[in-house]
């Protein structure tokens, strides 16, 4: 009994331990975020490793999941002779939900596991540690372009994922089911709103962007210096990205719509 | 004479412990100015703590460590870092940024740390490579290094800065017999050339013998010997004389901690029975 | 990899991404025809709204010229107080207009129409629609249907 308490307490000490190191580590990149100014091009190198590289699979999900949208909403809408309002749904889907959502989730197993390999693999080589003995500050050096790459790529990400899914949806509803072109567009831009719609979708991912990079990158700098190490650490980024995407959105939601 | 004109590196009274594990318990170093020291002991002595803890990377439960005349482990960050730039430290596996080559590994102290103009990074860097004769491997990655060759270019890019001080975490461990050759002949040109102090962390014993001035021996967290290499081969302690000679018995037993051998057995048929 | 084609990847990524929130702005959302904080207010009191929101259009004629902003309840008249934003343009609205809450098919979404009046004088900022027609509510009607339907029945049984 008295056993099983111990652990418990030891459990909760250690969870409250690394949530601890975490803000630290927080701390000191946001501390280090000024130190990129006169050096955009750490920022630039990292954009591409953690945008560019991401935008395929970004693009390619986009259309998808926009199609299916103009598929199964046609479907659904058809019944009620309301397939004008397709655009409406397709749209609204997308820029509210699955566009920010989905492409944080991809994002988080496309750059957010990247981003935690490379870095427990430079810890686990003593690449950090040597930086350190260079007198140069890993965090401000490594750690810090990474976070602000993961932060400004993930707003554009889920942009583009929207974009294209409407286009999807449009091909599918407008070129293949035969919904009227006018109402598909009319109809959107009568019900999705600017600052309502399209300005909290952004919010939400520029959320999930700063929470994807900080748990990624806080994992890789985290981990054991070992093989098995750097894998537990890449697997523990998209397991708790996605549950705190999941859980965020849901806040999110709650207070951008819910009244 | 004060100590600070012979010495660079003093350490007094030094604990320091992880967890429950004492790994120093009161030791006592000096580091004498252009010689090279070595630091001797078996492997989970903790001589490369002892480097990162005179590196700054690590604190010292109680006791100091102070490099030409400053206290490290009080040092706040900013003078901490600029200590650092005049420490240069070869890890054991060189440690070389993946994601640049080799010209760049070496450039980056210097365009992190100088404002100099790219001509003049690039005469350093091949005057580096020179030294340690690499000069033609400058454009290959880390990756298609051999391990002789990483170790190479990580000490031209610790020496990139010219620094007061080198710290050689290892170097012969896993090296050819060649390559061991090249980097003993390097360590002592480059510490008397340079005019350097050099610390090696080393249980290679020939090869450190061999271009050691003063050698440490560590054992169970104190310094159980030191002296020239002539001295301790003369010493008379039990325990230098076995680990330089590496007797497989005497005072660092050849069993780990048992319970009694028959016993154990007898107990291990209990079990089965 | 050179520097140069990161540099020119990360520059197309980010037009790109620019270029999506633009479409996303222009195309799907409705900030080509808004208007802001710009055109004029006016309101109108109904005796139920019901089905009507904030934001549902205002139309002419069947053409969207603003959107309702605010809906209030007057504790004294006990009526809903609309405040709909006219746009800029429409400034030529006759001051004895009527607003009436419709419905767009049978299930749609509630909206006012307005109907031209006959007065010189046009609609201005802060201006209140005097006549108006409340929101026709399905369930009323039924309910008025069905008691008037067992009436004449009733009727029609006991001749």
């Amino acid at each position: 009994m008295l056993e099983s308490l111990q652990r418990l307490g030891r459990k909760g000490l250690a969870f409250f331990q690394r949530l601890g190191r975490g803000h630290i580590l927080l701390w000191d990149i946001l501390a280090g975020l000024s130190s990129l100014l006169p050096r955009p091009h750490l920022v630039i190198v990292q954009v591409y490793s953690v945008g560019v590289l991401s935008l395929l699979i970004i693009l390619v999900s986009g259309l998808f999941v926009g199609m299916v949208l103009g598929l199964q909403g046609y479907n659904t809408l058809v019944n009620f002779g309301a397939e004008e309002s397709l655009g409406t749904v397709v749209a609204l889907s997308l820029v509210r939900e699955l566009g920010p959502v989905v492409t944080a989730l991809l994002f988080a197993g496309r750059a957010g596991s990247a981003l935690t390999a490379e870095i427990g693999l430079m810890k686990a080589t003593e690449q950090l540690s040597a930086m350190e003995m260079m007198a140069v500050d890993p965090v401000k050096r490594t750690l810090a372009p990474r976070f602000m790459a993961g932060f400004i790529s993930m707003p554009l990400l889920a942009a583009i994922f929207s974009a294209v899914g409407v286009l999807g949806g449009y091909f599918v509803g407008v070129g293949l089911l035969g919904v009227d072109e006018g109402a598909y567009w009319s109809q959107m831009q009568d019900n999705v709103d600017i600052y309502d719609d399209i300005q909290n979708g952004v919010i939400k991912s520029l959320v999930f962007g700063f929470v994807v990079s900080w748990i990624a990158i806080f994992e890789g700098y985290d981990c054991i210096p070992t093989s098995e190490g750097v894998s537990r650490a890449t697997t523990r980024t998209v397991v708790h990205s996605a549950l705190a995407i999941l859980g965020l959105d849901f806040i999110l939601t709650a207070l951008m719509f819910g009244d | 004479m004060t100590d600070n004109d012979t010495s660079l590196v003093q350490i007094r009274d030094l604990h320091f412990s992880r967890g429950n594990h004492m790994i120093f318990d009161g030791v006592d170093l000096e580091i004498r100015r252009g010689r090279i020291t070595a630091i001797m002991g078996p492997s989970g002595t903790g001589k490369t703590t002892l480097l990162r803890l005179i590196g700054g990377q690590l604190k010292p439960q109680t006791g100091s460590v102070v490099v030409d005349g400053e206290e490290v482990n009080t040092l706040r960050l900013g003078p901490l870092y600029q200590l650092r730039k005049r420490m240069g430290m070869l890890f054991q596996n060189g440690a070389l940024l993946t994601d640049m080559n080799v010209f760049d590994n070496i450039a980056y102290p210097l365009r992190e740390h100088t404002r100099m103009s790219e001509s003049l990074i690039r005469t350093l860097v091949l005057m580096k490579l020179e030294a340690v004769g690499l000069r033609g491997a400058r454009n290959l990655m880390p990756s298609e290094l051999s391990g002789g060759m990483a170790r190479r270019v990580a000490l031209a890019r610790a020496i990139a800065l010219d620094p007061m001080m080198m710290m050689y975490d290892e170097p012969f461990t896993g090296q050819d017999p060649i390559s061991m050759g090249v980097l003993v002949r390097l360590i002592r040109t480059l510490n008397d050339a340079l005019g350097l102090t050099s610390i090696i962390v080393s249980h290679d014993i020939a090869e450190t013998c061999a271009i050691a001035d003063d050698i440490y021996l560590l054992s169970g967290g104190k310094v159980v010997a030191h002296g020239t290499a002539e001295e301790l081969d003369h010493s008379d302690s039990a325990w230098a004389q076995q680990f330089l000679k590496g007797e497989p018995d005497g005072p660092v037993p050849f069993h780990y901690p048992a319970p009694d051998y028959f016993d154990d057995l007898m107990s291990m048929q209990e079990a089965g029975r | 990899m050179t520097r140069r084609t990161i540099e020119i990847w990360v520059g197309v990524f980010i037009a790109g991404g620019i270029a999506a929130l633009f479409m996303l702005a222009m195309k799907v959302s409705n900030l080509s025809t808004y208007t802001g904080n710009e055109g004029f207010e006016v309101t109108a009191r109904f005796e139920d709204i019901s089905g009507l929101k904030v934001r549902s259009p205002v139309t002419m004629s069947g053409v969207r010229i603003g959107r309702v902003t605010k809906i209030d309840f007057d504790d004294q008249a006990l009526q809903a107080v609309v405040t709909m934003r006219i746009d800029r343009q429409h400034k030529t609205l006759p001051k004895d207009s009527t607003a009436s809450i419709y419905t767009a098919g049978l299930l749609g979404e509630k909206y006012i129409g307005l109907e031209a009046g006959g007065e010189e004088e046009s609609l201005q900022q802060g201006d209140e629609i005097q006549l108006t027609q409340d929101s026709l509510v399905l369930e009323k009607l039924i309910a008025q249907f069905v008691s008037s339907f067992i009436e004449s029945g009733g009727k029609s049984k006991a001749e």
